[in-house]
């Protein structure tokens, strides 16, 4: 399946997903450190967002989530890629100065945890190799 | 999005790494935002100082962009983690302090002023009615669109660096009239009795007017030291950075009243004390200046604390400028509040110091400061006037 979408960073990335359908608030939501989702009753909270392609409807909370994405890039936990419905200021500034590939404007409720994402510059392609 | 052809020239890199970088960033949100084009700004106010919140990987990323990153507009900066000059008696550990200067020396090199303040048109950075700005530093946004009239977005610290680096920003939100439109009607029905009843108002219609302009009718009077205490508490919790209030802020004769209506009324305030107050009646940390400081405030700080003593084990900080201080020092205020056992932390403030498991309990003039005190820095909270903080800093209670 191929899913296009609007880019708001360039770049190739190819992993597996992890898919959520709540916002996720980088700035104290995330442990920069360890890639893991620390934010209270968020649906994925306990998993590491390190090295996947993160699908997620779309950021939220206070804009230094951007500074939090960058900490990340750095400290080799963050998303190999990311997917939203509708990208926001702190997603988008993030994924841009950390040169994460990032693409929103698709249709997230067609991607499943475990999928192998390709991302290329805005085009989605999705591999499923589980049932 | 149209881009001129500088501008597109400026994105393929030719002005180099920061430009192009900045060009990236502005690109993405003109287009995520709808913006046709980009405007040209006059000023910019960068938020994103203190170590506390950077980190090693924000410093490295500032580092990137100081290697060949100049502002083309006058740029100042928000406050940064501990008094640049005075860091040690504010406690502030040496590895702090050095990652600090780190921070500083790159946002220098940059050619931004380091003037360290939320309150950056009160020290010359002070745009006019209508102008197009980029700033960062919520209190600061909120205060320049509704208070002053200039026009800007709600920048994060790196869109607003971007900002300063090209000189312009992406045209949408509020810097497009059509987006300025008040949509909720806020009747405020309450005796403002205090100064802290401002920030108390500020939560309450926050609250009410979650991301929504509110057009505010029932007050007649108000202090710019008021209108900065409401700014900073009204977009802290939860309103859009713009608010008018009839017949006291610039466009409020030009907009029609909003249809739908909420009423704050006496009994709000009170509910708002008793949210943003904890139960606990000893205090061991008092701050004055959330935003920071005006002379006015510092001279009402003075009076207060004019021969009395500050307990030892409280500790006292007035957050301000420094050129605010300085003009504290020609007064003689600040003697009188150092003789009290009072410090003066200027550069920086209770939100974006690293305070957390210092202080038990703080008291201050300012909502949005018991936000940030009880978030980041686990602190119980006592929202109050001067009097009132200074009584506490004398008795170490809350009475």
């Amino acid at each position: 399946m191929e899913l296009k979408g609007r880019i708001i960073s360039r770049g190739i990335a190819k992993a597996e997903a992890l898919v959520t359908l709540q916002p996720i608030s980088f700035y104290g939501g995330v442990d920069p450190d360890t890639g893991i989702v620390v934010e209270k009753g968020h649906e994925l909270e306990g998993k590491s967002i390190k090295g996947k392609i993160l699908v997620f409807p779309n950021g939220k909370g206070s804009t230094v989530g951007s500074y939090t994405l960058y900490r990340m890039k750095k400290n080799n936990t963050a998303p190999a890629g990311m997917i939203n419905k509708e990208c926001e200021a702190i997603v988008a500034v993030g994924a841009i100065i950390s040169d994460i590939p990032c693409v929103d404007k698709i249709d997230i409720s067609k991607i499943k945890d475990g999928d192998i994402i390709q991302l290329e510059n805005g085009v989605v392609k999705i591999s499923r190799f589980h049932v | 999005m149209y881009l001129t052809r500088e501008e597109r020239k400026m994105l393929d890199g030719e002005e180099g790494y920061a430009v192009k970088k900045s060009m990236e960033i502005l690109v993405a949100l003109g287009e995520i935002f709808g913006a046709e084009k980009l405007i040209k700004i006059s000023s910019v106010q960068v938020a994103g100082v203190s170590y506390h919140n950077l980190g090693d990987a924000g410093l490295e990323f500032l580092n990137e962009l100081a290697k060949d990153g100049k502002v083309k507009v006058l740029t100042t900066l928000n406050p940064a983690g501990m008094d640049l000059e005075d860091w040690k008696k504010l406690g502030i550990s040496e590895d702090f302090a050095k990652k600090q200067n780190l921070v500083i020396d790159a946002f220098r090199k940059m050619g931004i002023i380091i003037s360290c303040t939320c309150t950056p048109y009160l020290i010359g950075n002070l745009p006019r009615y209508g102008e197009h700005i980029a700033w960062s530093e919520s209190s600061a946004v909120t205060f320049a669109n509704s208070v002053i009239g200039a026009m800007t977005n709600r920048e994060g610290g790196p869109s607003a660096l971007a900002a300063a680096f090209v000189g312009k920003t992406p045209c949408y939100g509020l810097h497009l009239e059509e987006n300025r439109v008040p949509d909720v009607h806020v009747d405020v029905k309450v005796d403002l009795e205090k100064f802290s009843d401002w920030g108390a108002l500020g939560y309450c219609i926050g609250k009410e007017a979650e991301n929504k302009i509110p057009f505010i009718t029932g007050i007649k009077d108000a202090s710019i030291d008021e209108l900065k205490s409401f700014c900073a508490s009204v977009v802290t919790y939860g309103s859009k950075p713009l608010f008018y209030i009839k017949g006291l802020t610039p466009g409020s004769e030009k907009q029609k009243i909003p249809k739908e209506k909420i009423t704050i009324k006496n009994e709000d305030i009170r509910e708002a004390y008793e949210n943003i107050n904890d139960d606990i009646d000893e205090i061991n940390f008092v701050c004055i200046g959330c935003p920071h400081c005006s002379i006015n405030e510092i001279a009402e700080v003075a009076e207060s604390l004019k021969d009395k003593k500050i307990l030892p084990n409280v500790e006292f900080w007035v957050a301000t400028s420094r050129p605010i201080k300085q003009l504290a020092d020609v007064r003689g205020y600040t003697k009188i509040i150092e003789d009290a056992g009072g410090k003066f932390a200027c550069d920086t403030c209770l939100a974006v110091a690293p305070l957390k498991g210092r202080f038990k309990a703080v008291a201050t003039t300012s909502a949005k400061g018991c936000f940030y005190s009880r978030g980041t820095n686990e602190m119980k909270t006592k929202l109050g006037d001067i009097k009132e903080c200074v009584n506490a800093a004398v008795s170490g209670r809350w009475s």
